[in-house]
Order: structure tokens, then sequence, then C-alpha cells
């Protein structure tokens, strides 16, 4: 009886959607709430949109690169990708980074008081320079994270097929939820967590109450680098490093933190999430779920080779149609953010 | 104007003398095919400091603008297809337009039944499942019809009118385009706008990359038709000059008409708006509706400049358009130009724009030169890709650029005047 009706059940089927539908949005997701929480922070707390965000993830992964190239056996002591194991020097080195880009481009132009767009501005300039230097120094090509070598994979058996997810995948899911976990933490217990917050809600106040707006802003830079050093490095170690990472990717990310509302690094996570699977959903081929059902639909109903919503060339509309969708529906984000005129 | 304009006229002389000498080192061919391009980006330019410099607008989508108007401009110019119209696929593709006519109905009236007396829930759940349901439908009909268009005739080639409706039409696309985007974005931060223009552009050249039946996509499109005799029938010098005194003429137009409008108290009240939005809303203006005509008036002749310069490259390739040649290069000419000063902004896109051309034969001599020192002192093997990786250069020197500019002569070289009433 009991394996009558597993045999009934589509098993293959449902397997294919878990790899291809469920941990591929999870997996894309991640990277986007990874860059998301730190366009977030920076929105809130500066008040601009930071384009650079992008390529400071790709200069992460780069310097988590030269990290490998320079220690190669890095990881063959715990048995992890060497790039995993680096990738707290690479945060390091991007947060320094970031901090100095601040002090260089961004202060001056907070000092003298400009419009917010000027700084928008300053953003798109100190992006196109990390474009051009990535490409002066790295090329234009591909790179591989993982010194030779295949993936280890991790197999999950479920009723007879195989849930499969490699070893970078599962550390980036992983490291998204320790990250995500910590930061509330963080944002909530501790003394810097809690003056972010204050700045972010209203930066006057904060400051007549004694908060040190300095600080703040440095502390926001270094969270904003770490994460996105670290989203940068592990999607790279899942696919392969190229210089132009970033341009792809930096909408997705602004659509994540403006759907999650502004200054909401939650609303960002869920704002990545929601980025990721629905991007990965509208390029899913639903056709393969419906194939089951087949047998049981009269004759001329026929089953199309590929439903899916966007064809896989347009998947770029579907984080603008998000963006879109919320900026007239609901500009605040689902999370009620702060920032809208 | 009491005074003599020294300023303009030293820095108008220094651009004249550097414009002669590339003329003499490259030649007229040479020169002329860059001036034609430089007065094309003009056109641009004057779009963008109508929106930046006059509205304080943020379009960061240049790139999408330019490359719907000049795709505009290829179909409406571009000699007709006769396979495509002789075939039954027009028939075809004019059902599935209607479909999609017809969903886009059924969605906006699933969107008004509150007035109905449906719960404002419900209907927007309504309003989702129709609008899946009617982009699947309309999709499958779509999607047949474009399929035999690939495999039949290939493409569907153009109207075959002349090259001012062309680009005219352009315009007004790039101008339409503009408007649905303001009418979102125009009430909210500047900041979204630019996410969304920057969003825009890329969807725009994404869709003209891959629909083949509309653009042939990678295959590319060319000769595109000319207004003046090509280089073909007038050698290259005479026919680019012809190109140059249309493209002259046009800046000329639209310089003129700008700086009327400038003056006028339409344009003070733009000032107005830009400088402080919150008093000029209490005077009673309709600031979001003033800004929309801003950002629509700017793309139109974004549009028409970037019709312009693709039919002058004459080959319509969609992969060509780049956020840094067709967005950031025109943000980098207007600012150090400066915005809102149209005078400012035809000299910053001139000197920019020969800055930019010969930066290119300049970034590989030096680094050459650099890779031979280093090798003859240090033994140190240059890449093998070193050229292409020297012209990344250009793009951090752009990207330094602007972040320069904006701090240390945020006005850039020619500032706005204040216009003063006496």
């Amino acid at each position: 009886m009991e394996a009558g009706l597993l045999a009934a059940l589509p098993v293959q089927e449902l397997v294919f959607f878990i790899n291809r539908g469920l941990l591929a949005g999870l997996i894309i997701g991640s990277v986007y709430a990874l860059g998301a929480v730190g366009v977030t922070l920076i929105f809130g707390i500066l008040r601009f949109a930071h384009f650079a965000h992008g390529d400071m993830m790709t200069i992460g992964a780069f310097v988590a690169l030269i990290c490998v190239a320079l220690f190669p056996g890095g990881g063959s002591i715990l048995g992890l990708p060497a790039a995993f194991v680096l990738m707290p020097v690479a945060m390091v080195v991007t947060a320094l980074l970031a901090i100095g880009v601040d002090r260089t481009f961004y202060a001056p132009l907070r000092r003298a008081k400009v419009r917010p767009v000027v700084i928008v501005m300053s953003s798109i300039g100190v992006m196109l320079m990390m474009q051009g230097l990535v490409r002066l120094f790295a090329g234009t090509g591909t790179w591989q994270l993982e010194a030779g070598g295949a993936k280890t994979i991790y197999r999950l058996p479920l009723l007879g097929r195989d849930i499969i997810l490699t070893q970078p995948q599962a550390l980036l899911i992983g490291f998204t939820a320790v990250a995500a976990i910590a930061l509330h933490l963080f944002l909530t217990r501790s003394r810097m967590g809690k003056a972010m917050r204050a700045v972010s809600d209203n930066p006057d106040l904060a400051r007549v109450s004694g908060i040190s707006i300095d600080s703040v802003v440095r502390a926001t830079w270094v969270i904003a680098g770490a994460l996105a050093a670290a989203g940068g490095t592990l999607l790279a170690l899942d696919v392969t490093l190229k210089p132009d990472l970033a341009f792809n990717i930096i909408l997705p990310i602004f659509a994540a933190a403006i759907v999650g509302g502004i200054g909401q690094p939650y609303g960002a996570i869920a704002g990545g999430m929601l980025v990721g699977f629905t991007e990965t959903f509208a390029v899913f081929n639903w056709s393969v779920l419906l194939r089951p059902l087949a047998p049981l639909l009269p004759d001329f109903v026929e089953i199309p080779n590929r439903i899916a919503f966007v064809p896989t060339e347009y998947k770029i509309v579907v984080p603008f149609f998000i963006l879109i969708v919320v900026l007239i529906w609901r500009p605040t984000g689902i999370f009620k953010g702060r920032v809208v005129k | 104007m009491s005074a003599l304009p020294r300023r303009e006229l030293v820095l108008f002389s220094g651009l004249v003398v550097v414009v002669a000498l590339v003329f003499s080192w490259m030649g007229a061919a040479y020169g002329t095919r860059m001036l034609v391009e430089a007065s094309c980006y003009a056109i641009i330019g004057l779009g963008l400091t109508i929106q930046w410099g006059y509205a304080g607008l943020f379009n960061v989508g240049i790139m999408g603008f330019i490359a719907l108007a000049a795709f505009v401009s290829l179909f409406v110019t571009y000699p007709v297809n006769a396979a495509f119209w002789g075939s039954g696929a027009p028939a075809e593709l004019g059902w599935a337009l209607l479909a999609i006519a017809a969903g886009a109905a059924a969605v906006y009236a699933a969107s008004q039944t509150h007035r109905l007396g449906l719960p404002k829930a419900w209907r927007t759940l309504l309003t989702m499942i129709v609008l899946a349901v009617a982009y699947l439908w309309a999709q499958s009909i779509f999607d047949p019809a474009t399929t035999r268009i690939e495999r039949g005739a290939g493409w569907i080639g153009g109207l075959g009118l002349p090259v001012w409706l062309g680009w005219a039409a352009g315009g007004v696309a790039a101008g339409a385009l503009g408007w649905a985007m303001g009418r979102i974005t125009l009430g909210l931060r500047a900041d979204y706008m630019a996410i969304a223009t920057l969003g825009i552009s890329e969807i725009v050249k994404a869709f003209l990359k891959n629909a083949d039946w509309l653009t042939r996509g990678t295959l590319t499109v060319s000769p595109i038709p000319w207004p003046v005799p090509t280089p073909q029938e007038l050698g290259f010098v005479a026919s680019r000059a012809a190109y140059l005194s249309i493209t002259a003429i046009l800046i000329a137009v639209i310089f003129v008409l700008l700086q009327r409008a400038w003056h006028s108290p339409w344009g003070r009240m733009m000032r107005a708006i830009r400088d402080n939005e919150v008093s000029a809303a209490a005077m009673g203006k309709d600031v979001n509706r003033r800004r929309l005509e801003m950002f629509v008036l700017g793309n139109v002749i974004i549009g028409i400049g970037g019709a312009a310069l693709v039919t002058f490259t004459s080959i319509f390739d969609p992969s060509a358009f780049m956020p840094l040649n067709h967005t950031f290069l025109i943000w980098v000419m207007v600012i150090l130009g400066g915005a809102g000063n149209n005078l400012g902004t035809v000299f910053g896109v001139v000197l920019v724009y020969v800055i930019w051309t010969m930066s290119e034969p300049a970034a590989l001599f030096l680094f050459q030169q650099a890779a031979s020192w280093g090798d003859a002192l240090f033994g140190w093997r240059a890449p093998a890709d070193l050229s292409t990786r020297a012209l990344q250069m250009r793009v951090f020197v752009i990207g330094l650029t602007i972040t320069l500019v904006l701090r240390f002569a945020p006005n850039g070289l020619l500032p706005e005047k204040p216009v003063k009433y006496e």
C-alpha cells in the first residue's frame, strides 16, 4: 500500500523542483541578502544609494583570490575551500577599503552639505574607478576561486532521489544564516548597534543625545564592507569570478533593499530572499511539474515543453518589475522603511 | 552682458586650438568624424543638462534612451523588407499585438473592479491572477509569431521613411519611455529614479539584443540610411562634413530654444523648483508635473541625439551600447562643462570627447612604454592582454574625474550664471 502511494508520487519532478527551484532561489537570495544588508544600512544611516556596492563585492572576492594564491593550502586543514577559510582576511581588507573610500570621497561631500543625489553620483564615480582598477589588474577574463579539483558535493537522499548541494552552496547558505543572527544580536544587544539604529531613525536626536556620528558611520562601513566581501567571495566560489560580476548584481540588490524597506536590515534579508526566489521561479520551467498530471488531463490539453514566465535572457526584468511594483504600490517597502522623500 | 565673457572666449579658443591640432595630426577624415560624434554627444548633453542642470533630475539610464531612440529611428528609416510583408507573418503579428492589447484591457478592467464594490484585497488578488493568465496567454500567441518571422523573413525590416522622420520618432519614443519612468519615480527620492533609470536602460538593451525578429539582435543591422550622401558617393571628408552641418544646425536650434526657455518665466519656475522645492510648491507650482515635463523634454532631446549618433556609425549593434560610453561619459561631459549652462555643456562635451578619443592611443602608448621599461629594469613580463587592460584605465579615469569634479569644482568649468532680474 505504502509503496504504491510512493510510486504514485512524482518524486523525480519534486526533487528537480527542490534542486532547481527552491535551493537555487535560496542560494542566489542569500547573495542578494548579503549585499542588500549593506546597501540598506548605508541608505538608512548616510541617506544615499551606494552604487559602488556591487564592485565592493567584486573587490572582496578578488582579495580572497589573492589570499588563495598566496596560501593555496589554507583550507586543507579544515577540509574546506581555501577561499572560505581565508575569507575573514578579505572581509577585513574590504571593510578597511570601504572606510577609506568614505573618508576620501563621501565624507568631504557630506561636510560640504551637498544634496544627497550628488553623493549618489560620487558613488557612481567610485564604482567606475573600482571597475577600472579590477579590470586593469585582473584582466577581463574569468577566474576560478577554487584552485583545482572538483567541488565536494553533498547528497541528501529523499524518497530514492538525491537533493544535491555543493559545498560552496552549503557554506553560502550557512554563512548567511549565521550573519543574519549575528547582525540581529549586534543591532539589538550591543551599544554600537543601538546607536546605529538611533542614527537611522533620527540623526539629529541621536547627535544631541551624545552618539558619535563618526563612529556609527565607521561601523556602518565595516559591516557593509565585510558582508559585501563575504557575499562576493561566496558567489564567486559557487560560480566563477568575473570582473563584471558586480554590474549584474547591483539592480537585484537595490530591489531587495527597497522591497525590504530602506534602513531595515531584516527587511533587506527578507527582500533578498524574495527577489532571489522570484527570479528563480520566473525562469523556472513549470511544465516539469505539470507533466505528471498529463494522464489525468483530457487529451486535447497538451502540456507545452516550456512554461516559464520569463525567458532566461530577460532575467534582469524580474528584479526591476518587483522594484516598480513596490515603488507604485508601497514605496516604504514591506517592512516600512524610513526614507521615502 | 556688459563685460566681455572672457572665460568663455579663452576656453573656446583653447578648444579650437586643440581640435585644430587633432586635425593636423590625424588628418581631416578622422577629425571630421570626431567632430560629428562630438556634435551628436552635444545634443545628448543638452538633453541631460535640462534634466540635471535645470531640474536636478538624476538620469543614469541615458544608454537605454539612446538605444531605444536609435532602434525606432532604424525601424522607421530602414528599407522595407519585402520578404516579411509578402508572407503571412504581418497578419499573425497583428493578431499577437491585438492579443496583447486585449490582455492589457483585461488587466485594467480587473484593476478597476473596486468600483463595482469588490474589496481592495480581492481586487489586488484578482488583478494579479488576470495579469498572470493574460501574460501567459499573450506570450503563447506572440512567441510562435516571432519564431515564424525569424525562420522565414529573418526580421521585420523597416518602413523606408525619410531620416528626419526617423530621428523625430526616436525622440518621441525616448520621451514616451521617460514619461512612463517619470510617472513612477518622480514623486520619490532622487535615488529611486537613479536606480529605476539604470534598470530600464539594461532592460532596453537586453530586449534589443534578444528580440531577433525585431532588431536582428547580435547579427546587427547595417547600413543605416544617412540623411546626407554616404562616403561611398562623396568621399569621407565631404560626406562627414555634410553630416556635421546637419547636426550643427540641430544643435543651434536646440541651443537657441533652450536659451530662450532658460530666461523665460518657465525657466525661472524650473530653477525655483530645483533650488527650493518646498517654497516652489508653496507658491502653487505643481512640482512633480513640472519635473515630468523636464524629464520628458530632456529625453526627447537625448533621443534625437542618440538617433543621430547611431545613424552616423551606420551600424545598429545592440551589444555596442555600453553604460560607460553612453551614460557615464555624458555625465562627465555635462558636469565638467557646467550643468545648467548650455554653452558650458557644449564646451564640456567637445573637450571631453576629444580627450576620450585621444586617450585610446595615449593609454596604449603609455602602457607599452611602461611594459618595456618594466621589462628592461626588472625583467617584468607584461600580461598578454595588456592592450585590453590599458583601455580599462579609461574607466578608472572617468570615475576619478566624476569624483574630483564633484568635490573640487561642483559647478564645472563654465558655471551656471544666476539670472538677475532688475
